[in-house]
């Protein structure tokens, strides 16, 4: 029966934003994480969506979303001046990850938001399958 | 008379399953929201269900509705192999992304299709309890 898929559609929104809220809490965990070296220091993560295909052709529905990778963001880290800090380099600097706490924040919520909207969709299409199984009654 | 149980249930059974097609491809789109370059999409219920109509009529067999006019709707038995046409959404408004999903669009479809979905199953119970009420006598 094909009523079925609706739960895997969902149920692939549901993982999808699930990854993404995992990136933003592992952001946010390690927005202070500071490094001595530009190029070990913590980058931001952000996963990339992609919608899979149930077949071929023009007329081909979507059968939901997958999560294609994890990218790290590319923007420079941010050099501070801190002599004092353990980790500084010979220069006296360290490095801070390229996270950005309102970006993330803005992504938490419309991850959050997304995932309660497959949630939601989940268990109206449960109630309409079981409403059909109950027919004739 | 000999009841043909496809055409007693009428448009009904095949409403039925365009609605469960449609929800399919509603929630697709819900779980595509936040999706880079997906384009939102959704069945024209009312041209799928003619298409069906025209079908089963071209296919003969069993009793028909006149469909005199463009906007009439025939009476249809039920086919396994339709599959509605699939159009891409109208976005209202263009995002950077190119993702033409709109989430509070796509949920208002969703909560119409549901109920349409409920009132198809509710005319379904009765055409059955109509038929029992024959079958029994009672």
């Amino acid at each position: 029966m094909s009523s079925f898929k609706i739960f895997d559609v969902a149920g692939s929104g549901m993982s999808a934003q699930s990854v993404r809220l995992n990136a933003t809490a592992s952001n946010l965990a390690n927005a202070d994480s500071v490094s001595g070296d530009p190029n070990q220091v913590y980058r931001a993560r952000h996963p990339l969506f992609e919608a899979v295909r149930a077949g071929l052709g023009e007329n081909a529905a979507t059968s939901g979303v997958k999560v294609r990778g994890i990218v790290e963001n590319q923007a420079a880290p941010s050099a501070r001046y801190e002599p004092g800090n353990p980790l500084a380099d010979a220069n006296g600097y360290v490095y801070a990850p390229n996270v950005n706490a309102v970006e993330e924040m803005v992504d938490m919520i419309s991850a959050s938001r997304s995932y309660q909207n497959n949630v939601e969709v989940m268990n109206t299409a449960k109630e309409m399958m079981l409403a059909t199984l109950r027919l004739g009654q | 008379m000999p009841v043909n149980l496809d055409t007693y249930l009428g448009v009904h059974a095949a409403a039925l399953k365009l609605r469960s097609q449609r929800t399919e491809v509603l929630a697709a789109n819900l779980a595509n929201a936040d999706t880079p370059n997906y384009q939102a999409r959704d069945i024209d219920f009312k041209s799928a269900l003619a298409a069906v109509g025209a079908q089963s009529a071209g296919a003969g067999g069993g009793v028909h509705l006149a469909t005199t006019r463009a906007g009439h709707i025939g009476a249809t038995t039920v086919d396994g192999t339709t599959t509605p046409e699939l159009k891409y959404r109208t976005p209202l408004a263009p995002s950077l992304d190119g993702n033409t999903v709109d989430a509070q669009l796509e949920q208002a479809a969703f909560a119409e299709n549901s109920v349409r979905y409920q009132a198809t199953l509710t005319f379904l119970s009765s055409k059955f309890r109509g038929l029992l009420t024959a079958i029994t006598g009672q």
